[in-house]
């Protein structure tokens, strides 16, 4: 009797993501956490009055900081990662229709054409890169502060305050969307996804 | 093939993989950056004017938590820093001087105060202006306890256990440097260093030490607990640490 490729069961997984990839997620993840925590025990008056320990707290912050890059620049070993890169760089006509129903708030499947992955996790992902080099950038002036001249100190100490407070509420809409996909977050903590889910989230993938 | 899909370029396929889009909004995102610094001095000036005024009608006080709301920063170097009341406070003074000497807090308040009003500037960027302080001039303590002649400098020590700081007897001689018991007008609060704090109005403010506890008179500076991180041991605002901020004092 011949095998019928398409009587394979709805609850069969998919590959979605390889173990390097889980870890680069993971160590990235964490590395952010404590710049995040310390960065609000540096800044947050309640929290700096509750903690103290500031040199051991600034020491922590810069070095986790400075560390933020390495995983992802460890990754661009991997093919399945810079494959990944790829994906997330090319944007083609089905992430526009995609971006404009996220704009009207439209929420039908059918709207939100997506391939491996989404016009969002495209333009979040891209953001969050370059924003992290501009806080290493301006936080590397900071830090060795007779580098550089006072004007350049006092304006990267601007734009790595406002920046850390913008990329707080974008992560924290990234962490809110992970919260309400449970299958989605199985996909980062095993590497493994339905077919259902890909087939109705990113119909495009596996075309 | 799902149907209900409209038909997109497939980016699994590398001859049609579509525009960079990702790399230009990660370029852009590093152009914005930099802009940013670029144009840094007039947006601060901008905002912490805007947000200086909505901070005054914001009951809520969460425009104290944006970055430059203005206001001062509380930073600590200690894990934690004990309370101290009338009770439990004192000063001493010791070192080189005939007279070594204890101060209660009620000692304090009994010596000539001396009221300043002038801006106070951290090392970090920000400044609050026109910030009134109030107490006993440092030179005052310092001849009560009658200083020797082979004196050189001023060790201070405080009550969180850890922070100290230094200044060559001339510095500590000046009128315009405080045992200050008052900020603001309002006794000295825990998190502002109370209930004793030093003010030395024309230097960075982290000369001006927190929860002050020791005054030791030596015969050579001994560099404090920030100026062995690398900050700079004569802290005068404009003249040190690489800025040029105006002088306060």
């Amino acid at each position: 009797m011949p095998l019928r490729a398409d009587t394979a069961p709805a609850t069969a997984d998919v590959r979605r993501f390889t173990p390097l990839q889980r870890w680069i997620h993971r160590t990235t993840a964490a590395l952010m956490g404590i710049c995040i925590i310390t960065a609000a025990c540096l800044y947050v008056p309640q929290l700096a009055e509750l903690v103290g320990r500031r040199a051991l707290v600034v020491t922590l912050h810069q070095w986790s900081g400075l560390a933020l890059p390495v995983p992802v620049l460890a990754g661009l070993a991997s093919r399945a990662f810079r494959a990944d890169l790829g994906r997330l760089n090319r944007f083609g006509p089905h992430d526009r229709t995609w971006l404009r129903a996220a704009l009207h708030r439209d929420k039908r499947h059918a709207s939100r054409p997506a391939a491996k992955f989404n016009a969002g996790q495209k333009l979040y992902a891209s953001w969050i890169a370059g924003a992290t080099l501009v806080m290493l950038a301006t936080g590397l002036i900071m830090w060795f502060t007779h580098l550089t001249p006072l004007l350049w100190r006092t304006s990267a100490t601007f734009v790595h305050d406002w920046l850390a407070l913008t990329i707080g509420i974008v992560l924290a809409g990234h962490i809110g969307m992970a919260l309400a996909d449970p299958e989605s977050r199985r996909g980062m903590r095993t590497g493994r996804v339905s077919r259902e889910w890909a087939d109705r989230e990113h119909p495009l993938w596996r075309q | 093939m799902n149907q209900d899909v409209p038909q997109g370029v497939n980016d699994e396929h590398p001859e049609e993989r579509g525009t960079p889009i990702g790399r230009r909004v990660f370029l852009g995102t590093l152009a914005l950056g930099a802009a940013g610094v670029v144009a840094a001095p007039p947006l601060q000036r901008g905002l912490e004017a805007f947000l200086g005024g909505a901070a005054d009608k914001d009951p809520t006080g969460l425009t104290g938590l944006l970055p430059n709301g203005g206001g001062f920063r509380y930073y600590s170097v200690a894990s934690s820093v004990p309370r101290k009341n009338a009770d439990s406070y004192r000063l001493t003074v010791d070192g080189l001087v005939d007279r070594p000497t204890t101060y209660t807090l009620d000692d304090l308040k009994a010596l000539p105060q001396t009221r300043m009003v002038r801006d106070v500037q951290c090392v970090t960027g920000w400044r609050v202006p026109d910030t009134p302080f109030e107490g006993v001039r440092l030179s005052r303590i310092l001849d009560a306890a009658r200083v020797r002649p082979t004196a050189k400098a001023i060790r201070f020590t405080c009550f969180d256990g850890t922070y100290t700081e230094s200044l060559t007897l001339a510095q500590a001689r000046r009128a315009d440097v405080l045992v200050a018991l008052r900020m603001q007008d309002k006794d000295l609060g825990h998190s502002h260093g109370g209930p004793v704090r030093l003010y030395v109005a024309p230097m960075y403010f982290y000369k001006s030490a927190k929860w002050l506890s020791g005054i030791t008179v030596t015969d050579e500076v001994r560099p404090g607990y920030w100026e062995k991180r690398g900050y700079d041991v004569d802290a005068w605002v404009g003249r040190s640490n690489g800025r040029d901020d105006a002088p306060t004092s």
